[in-house]
């Protein structure tokens, strides 16, 4: 019973185990972060953002200073953040109804302005807070309870690709990914690359993960599996979509030096 | 786009078929009965977006509407349901959203425009515990909000329910009200409402004699625009000062000319109580269920609720305060719809106590509890507060 | 009992607690009663203890919500914990024998405590799946709010679909009905 798994140092032992369902794709995500973290030595200046949805319960998961914010908010809250307190590693932390429907907005504009902030999406193809319901990321002819007879594309469109609509928005210092929580050691490779693109403050930095919600998908854990593995990653491709330019910092400036004289 | 002939007759016999025949007894949550009602009100399209304790208005809605010809749309956000409700109306379709909490929020703003362009919006709202994302549970902490939420004079109707009787009742009632008046309708319901279950009867509005307002679209309608009929210009934008207080005074002296005719309020056993509880929504039943308690033990116990928020039954309120020794006001909230007595009954003299509990539930067994330590506490003259 | 009598039945997720609540309110309902059912809801899909609140008259019922209950079922020791502030010296008190470790838990101040082996019974005479349903059965004989057949009437409404493939399944259900309201007819002799 006591004994304590593998956990990564920036996690908080006191508020283990944590309060996702068995076998959520969420604690994978926070898993694969918290690793990162501790592989870049940043956890002291880390300030952690979570949504409304089921990252909110992460909400005293980490030994970090954390803010639990609105649905789709995280990315603003963290933005004004960074915007003030420059020195901090300023993460948000959503799910893909609070990033790509309600808080769309949001991340547009700071993938726009290449906020130096990075941005974590746990794509689970559902609302799955609220029960199931449809995401904009639900697959094609999925049952959820909004679309009780399947998601018809004609009327409400195909799912999301949201590394892809950053990559297409954001600066070229920016870092645009999609990992999987079928694949710990690449997300976090991912994360790393993201955190590290804050770190070194180039851009803003992006990644999606796709991730497991058994308890709205009503799957058992073969057919978890099967669905993370193997039908989602059809509509959703793996790896990584933009990757900043190097030394884009340095270049930029003397490019700006020049102009100027 | 051509339609196949069987097709297109099974689509007409869907759009005709009743969704309730006649009048029938069920037992259902309330989030159930709003959808039915809806049905049976014939709203044409929801749109919406998740939020607990509402989903299942929703849920139901999307199992339900195909069967009936009628639409949904999940939309982003409340912001765009809102707005999309709003446009709905403006296509002269039966329309509604529903919400709850930080979504009736962001619904704020669509429903500020409706007030000025005097849409014909309904939204069913499940309250919960706020402020911010709170709790998904209950509250009234919505009053105000709902009552008052825009940057505007709060030119709307509320009604409170307090049953799923209510729920079905004025969640029809709404779409008339709406229609008729124009003026954006609410039905606050709360989260103990939309999850409970209890037994109600549905009907189809014509076997009670309720007769569905026509609707009308605001934009499209037939013609050329400036040669077979005036076009549409729609704003919610003024020029100057003036202009502004011209169209909200002749906006407010036609809410005030209708409000007698929209006010509804139940009272009961006032007319020799010593106490008069007032209370709104789900509390309601806690307080009528005290003051019957308390009727029998020989307290003289009396009751007042307001249906309508928006208008307030002030008139009918003071009136039942005049003749009682003092008021208890009771809500999930702390004192949004004391705020609306205390403007009610400004210049009268009756003392008021309060029970006030944000966010939680009340009891009946609480309520005489407290009516009864009022009463033994007599020294009391501030009327007694919790 | 008072009237109405009010019943808080709570357990772990996936005990099967709001679906039995839901049977046993829509049998009192269809028998004339004026039944009302809330269960418990939170931000966490699973995990929490999930308590049924049900209460059932002759009247409209009032609050959905209540203080005190006429009859407590608790079916994990997290739902001992959870249950106690809703017993009080007007409460019958049942929870399952199984649980172990609880018994500074328990409300003594209650009318009755009885544990009741409805787990064991589940497991080695029936089918585990029936568990709730013993505990069903249980329920109404504490409370007499319905008949057994009504009880019967109200599962078979909800489970016949699954009774048309399997006929079986219907002797089983309406068997632990019978076990449960028998467990506590032991006790209360
Ligand atoms: C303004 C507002 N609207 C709606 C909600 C209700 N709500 C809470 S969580 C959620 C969806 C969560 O889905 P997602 O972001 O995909 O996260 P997941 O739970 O799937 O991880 C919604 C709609 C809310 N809290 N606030
Ligand atoms: S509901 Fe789904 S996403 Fe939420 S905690 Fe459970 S498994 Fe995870
Ligand atoms: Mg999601």
């Amino acid at each position: 019973m006591t004994v304590v798994p593998n956990m990564p140092k920036a996690w908080r032992i006191e508020t283990k185990p944590h309060k996702f369902c068995p076998g959520c794709g969420h604690g994978l995500v926070l898993k694969a972060l918290g690793e990162a973290i501790d592989e870049l030595g940043v956890q002291e200046r880390v300030v952690f953002g979570c949504d409304i949805g089921c990252s909110l319960l992460s909400w005293d998961f980490f030994n970090a200073d954390t803010v639990q914010t609105h649905h789709g908010r995280t990315t603003p809250v963290m933005t004004g953040i960074k915007r003030a307190r420059p020195d901090r590693i300023c993460i948000a932390y959503m799910g893909d109804g609070g990033g790509y429907a309600i808080g769309a907005q949001h991340l547009v504009n700071a993938a726009t302005r290449n906020e130096k902030i990075t941005v974590i999406l746990a794509n689970n193809c559902n609302y799955a807070m609220t029960g199931g319901q449809m995401a904009p990321t639900t697959l094609p002819e999925m049952k959820t309870e909004t679309t009780p007879y399947g998601r018809d594309v004609e009327e409400t469109g195909y799912p999301t690709q949201g590394p892809e609509m950053v990559a297409a928005i954001t600066g070229e210092t920016a870092y645009s990914a999609r990992g999987t929580v079928a694949n710990l050691r690449q997300l976090k490779n991912y994360l790393k690359k993201a955190l590290q693109n804050q770190i070194e403050e180039r851009g803003f930095s992006f990644v999606e993960a796709l991730s497991a919600c058994p308890t709205n998908w009503s799957t058992n854990a073969k057919d978890t599996w099967h669905f993370l593995e193997e039908t989602m990653p059809k509509y959703f491709k793996i790896g990584e979509v933009k990757v900043p330019v190097k030394e884009a910092k340095e270049s930029n400036t003397s490019q700006g030096n020049h102009t100027k004289q | 786009m051509s339609m196949p002939a069987v097709e297109l007759e099974a689509k007409t016999q869907r759009k005709q078929a009743k969704p309730i025949e006649g009048v029938k007894k069920v037992f259902m949550t309330g989030n159930e009965s709003v959808a039915w009602a809806a049905l049976a009100a014939g709203a044409e399209i929801m749109y919406g977006y998740p939020i607990t304790p509402q989903n299942e208005i929703m849920h139901y809605w999307t199992r339900l509407a195909p069967r009936y010809g009628k639409q949904f749309l999940q939309t982003e956000d409340e912001i765009s349901a809102g707005f999309t409700t709003c446009g709905g109306v403006l296509a002269g379709k039966r329309a509604f959203t529903a919400t709850a909490g930080p979504g009736n929020i962001l619904m704020q703003e669509s429903m500020s425009m409706a007030e000025m362009l005097r849409l014909p919006t309904v939204v069913i709202v499940q309250q919960r515990g706020g402020p911010s994302t709170a709790t998904v549970i209950y509250s009234q902490q919505e009053t105000t909000l709902t009552c008052f939420g825009g940057n505007g004079e709060g030119l709307r109707i509320v009604y409170s329910s307090s049953s799923h009787q209510d729920l079905f009742d004025y969640t029809i009632k709404a779409f008339n009200t709406a229609w008729k008046y124009r003026f954006p309708t609410f039905v606050l319901g709360d989260g103990y409402q939309a999850k409970m279950r209890e037994s109600l009867h549905i009907y189809d509005p014509a076997a009670k004699g309720i007769k569905m307002e026509k609707t009308v679209p605001f934009v499209g309608q037939e013609g050329m625009p400036g040669v077979d009929r005036a076009p549409a210009h729609l704003r919610n934008t003024f020029n100057t000062e003036e202009e502004l207080l011209e169209v909200i005074t002749g906006y407010v002296a036609e809410y005030q000319k209708i409000a007698p005719e929209i006010i509804e309020y139940e009272v009961i056993e006032t007319a020799d109580a010593e106490i008069v509880l007032v209370a709104h929504g789900i509390v309601a039943r806690a307080a009528w269920a005290a003051v019957r308690a308390l009727r029998n033990k020989g307290v003289r116990a009396g009751f007042f609720r307001p249906i309508t928020l928006r208008p307030f039954p002030a008139e009918q309120l003071r009136k039942a305060a005049r003749t009682a020794k003092k008021l208890l006001v009771a809500e999930s909230a702390q004192g949004q719809l004391l705020k609306l007595v205390q403007e009610a009954l400004y210049g009268e003299t009756v003392p008021i106590a309060t029970y006030l509990m944000p966010g939680q539930g009340i009891t009946a067994e609480e309520l005489s509890d407290y009516v009864m330590e009022l009463r033994s506490n007599k020294t009391n003259r501030e009327g007694g507060s919790r | 009992m008072e009237n109405p009598v009010k019943i808080a039945l709570a357990g772990e997720g996936g005990q099967g607690v709001q679906s039995v609540a839901g049977i046993m309110v829509e049998a009192a309902n269809d028998s004339g009663k004026e039944a009302l059912y809330i269960p418990n809801f939170g931000v966490e899909q699973r995990g929490g203890v999930s308590v049924a609140f049900c209460q059932i008259g002759d009247e409209k019922i009032g609050s959905p919500k209540f203080k005190k209950a006429d009859l407590v079922i608790a079916l994990s020791d997290r739902a001992v914990r959870r249950t106690r502030q809703y017993a009080d010296q007007n409460t019958v008190y049942l929870y399952d024998a199984s649980i172990k470790g609880v018994e500074d838990g328990l409300p003594q101040e209650a009318k009755k405590v009885m544990a009741i082996p409805a787990l064991e019974i589940a497991k080695k005479e029936l089918h585990p799946r029936v568990f709730n349903v013993i505990i069903m059965g249980a329920a109404i004989e504490a409370t007499k709010i319905v008949g057994m057949e009504q009880a019967k009437k109200a599962v078979e409404k909800r489970l016949g679909y699954k009774f048309v493939q399997n006929p079986k399944l219907r002797e089983l259900n309406f068997k632990a009905l019978e076990e449960g309201a028998e467990l506590v007819r032991a006790q209360e002799a």
